[in-house]
């Protein structure tokens, strides 16, 4: 199978956010970047159907602060060609990241024929689109979300999709190839891969760049951001302090007094 | 152009979904403060029956077609893409639904216009639509106006209480007819049903809930522990079920269940919005997390900033020697 991954960088949201002087984005300076949770679930999902089926996993990224660090570790896993696009001017909406991935994919002879893509389901800044549906829309191809499993079946025209759907509910779908999916977990937690791997990958593997393509639209953005903000609440928590013997008792009294005991 | 405010009826398995009474309820707010009309959209195949629950809409638009029995993404924004072709309106609010995930991008991407997603609130102003979305896994909230005369409007579940959506009035129904490209595409080939044999969650009193934070498995049987102290049941986040430390029949939230006990204990959890469309509606929340920042404090009663394994087993012990 040839399977194309696409990757985004998101920010750490463990670290604290700090809005930027202009009040409506935030600060760059202090955010730490890692890959977006559900793309890495889309990349693990990629390397299973390769151990299973054979084939090429080839991940195109956005470029980002520590992106390279996250395409040499892709490597590491076993990924077979890694890409970045470059020169863009950074903090693009997920529009426009979804229509480079699009025209990259469309105009990049050699990432064709593909059988595949995998990209994660969401990120935590998907202000203005998902990259998934975006991608099946340009390229005119079957779509899926919230996927947890990809099996291919023994014709290698399509695949089965599990997705999930609410109260604990999934449905078995039949996925004509070539087709778009937005994974939401992989069948396994993403694998683990040691550092010393990693560094071997910087040494024996290249990232190849593209530059941004360019998109009818320009990938212009349709809304205007006012207002950023830290969420105000009025019914914030009470919040209980002290050693863990103390807020022990204070939570069992309240407990107590809700007759939970 | 009609002008109007659209909302998409989402019905899954022959039901209206709660969302869609929200979705109503706030339709109606923002329809009325433009002076437009609220409009209902229903999709599916011989569920024509369900408009009579759409009375707090002016009208509802019905569309049967075989291509619509099943929830897909595809089939939906590919048919909501042809009336609004027809029809004009200035906003289409989708829910941002297991069910419906997706079909408002392709809407937006279909018929040119912008998305707004992550929307929690919608509001009119001087003619306009402004928006109030949820980033950043609930820590970041930003105010959105979209350029343009339409918009489609991506809908968290919780936006306003799904009774003041509803009406006993009947609707007028307004039958279209969309037309579907002969072209690839997913279809369903049966549901999987969750595995009734575990502790249904939605039945306990007491849930202790963990999330990333309480870091391994052997973590998780210390907080099964607690909630058996307080004679209750562990559950958790995503990507605690994800690790396989939890079955899936334990996951709260937006793909697992939604959970109302009289006391939610969550650890190590953040709070992310996925997580509180299942339990924010739990009379006593209690959540302990090393972040003050963390999101989950704005939905908690009682809050402990502090380290999740720190506060199990003194809980435990505490409870235990109440309970002697
Ligand atoms: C379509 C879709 C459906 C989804 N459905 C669901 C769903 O049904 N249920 C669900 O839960 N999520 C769901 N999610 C995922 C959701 O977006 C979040 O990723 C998830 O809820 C985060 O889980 P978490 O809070 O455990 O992890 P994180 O967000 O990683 O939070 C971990 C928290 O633990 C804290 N912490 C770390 N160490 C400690 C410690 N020692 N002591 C105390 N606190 C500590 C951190 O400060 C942090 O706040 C869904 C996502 C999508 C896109």
């Amino acid at each position: 199978m040839n399977i194309l991954v696409l990757l985004r960088m998101v920010p750490d949201v463990v670290e604290e956010l700090e809005i930027a002087p202009d009040g409506r984005t935030l600060d760059t300076e202090y955010l730490r970047m890692i890959v977006n949770e559900s793309d890495d679930h889309a990349l693990e999902q990629a390397l299973i159907l390769k151990e299973r089926k054979g084939g090429k996993v080839t991940v195109l990224a956005l470029d980002a602060p520590d992106v390279d660090d996250v395409l040499f570790s892709a490597v590491a896993k076993g990924a077979d060609r890694v890409m970045k696009i470059e020169g863009g001017d950074g903090g693009v909406t997920t529009r426009a990241a979804a229509g480079m991935f699009a025209e990259i994919i469309r105009n990049e002879k050699d990432l064709q024929p593909f059988d595949i893509v995998l990209t994660g389901v969401q990120a935590i800044d998907d202000l203005d689109a998902l990259v998934a549906p975006i991608l099946s829309h340009r390229l005119g191809l079957p779509y899926l979300a919230i996927v947890t499993k990809v099996t291919p079946d023994a014709t290698g025209k399509s695949v089965t999709a599990i997705r999930e759907f609410a109260g604990g509910v999934r449905g078995e779908f039949d996925v004509p190839l070539p087709a778009v999916l937005g994974i939401q977990a992989a069948e396994k937690p993403p694998r683990y891969v040691p550092v010393a791997k990693v560094r071997a990958a910087m040494k024996t593997s290249k990232i190849e760049s593209i530059g941004v393509p360019t998109m009818a639209d320009g990938g212009q953005p349709l809304l205007d951001v006012s207002h950023m903000r830290k969420p105000v609440v009025s019914g914030h928590a009470q919040m209980l302090d002290g050693e863990p013997e103390d807020v022990s008792k204070k939570l069992a009294g309240i407990f107590t007094e809700r007759g939970l005991l | 152009m009609s002008g109007n405010i659209w909302i998409v009826a989402e019905q899954w398995r022959g039901k209206l979904s709660e969302i869609t009474f929200e979705s109503l309820a706030l339709g109606r707010e923002v329809a009325d403060g433009l002076g437009v009309k609220l409009q209902a959209v229903l999709l599916g195949h011989d569920v024509q029956n369900l408009s009579t629950s759409l009375g707090m809409a002016d009208s509802v638009i019905y569309v049967d077609h075989t291509e619509l029995a099943d929830p897909g993404a595809s089939a939906q924004a590919s048919a909501l893409a042809q009336l609004v072709r027809q029809q004009k309106p200035r906003t289409v609010i989708v829910p941002l639904t297991n069910v419906s995930l997706g079909t408002g991008t392709l809407l937006g991407e279909q018929v040119g216009a912008p998305v707004v997603n992550f929307c929690k609130d919608l509001r009119a102003a001087d003619g306009h639509i402004v928006a109030d979305c949820v980033l950043y896994g609930g820590k970041i909230e930003a105010t959105v106006t979209p350029r343009g005369d339409l918009t489609v409007i991506g809908l968290w579940p919780g936006s306003r209480p799904p009774d003041k959506g509803r009406s006993d009035r009947n609707p007028p129904v307004e039958t279209q007819t969309v037309t579907f490209a002969d072209q690839p595409s997913v279809k369903l080939r049966s549901y999987i049903e969750p595995d009734a044999s575990d502790v249904d969650i939605t039945q306990q009193d007491v849930l202790v809930a963990v999330g990333r934070g309480i870091q391994s498995q052997e973590n998780v049987a210390l907080a099964e522990e607690l909630a058996a102290s307080l004679g209750g049941a562990v559950c958790g986040s995503r990507p605690v079920i994800d690790q396989g430390w939890l079955p899936l029949s334990r996951q709260v939230g937006k793909s697992g269940l939604n959970v109302k006990p009289k006391l939610y204990l969550a650890l190590g959890i953040s709070g992310a919005p996925e997580h509180l469309e299942g339990m924010k509606d739990a009379p006593l929340i209690v959540a302990v997390n090393s972040d003050p920042d963390a999101p989950i404090f704005n939905v908690a009663h009682y809050g402990v900033v502090a380290d999740a394994m720190d506060m199990i087993p003194t809980l435990k012990e505490t409870v235990l020697a109440l309970r002697g």
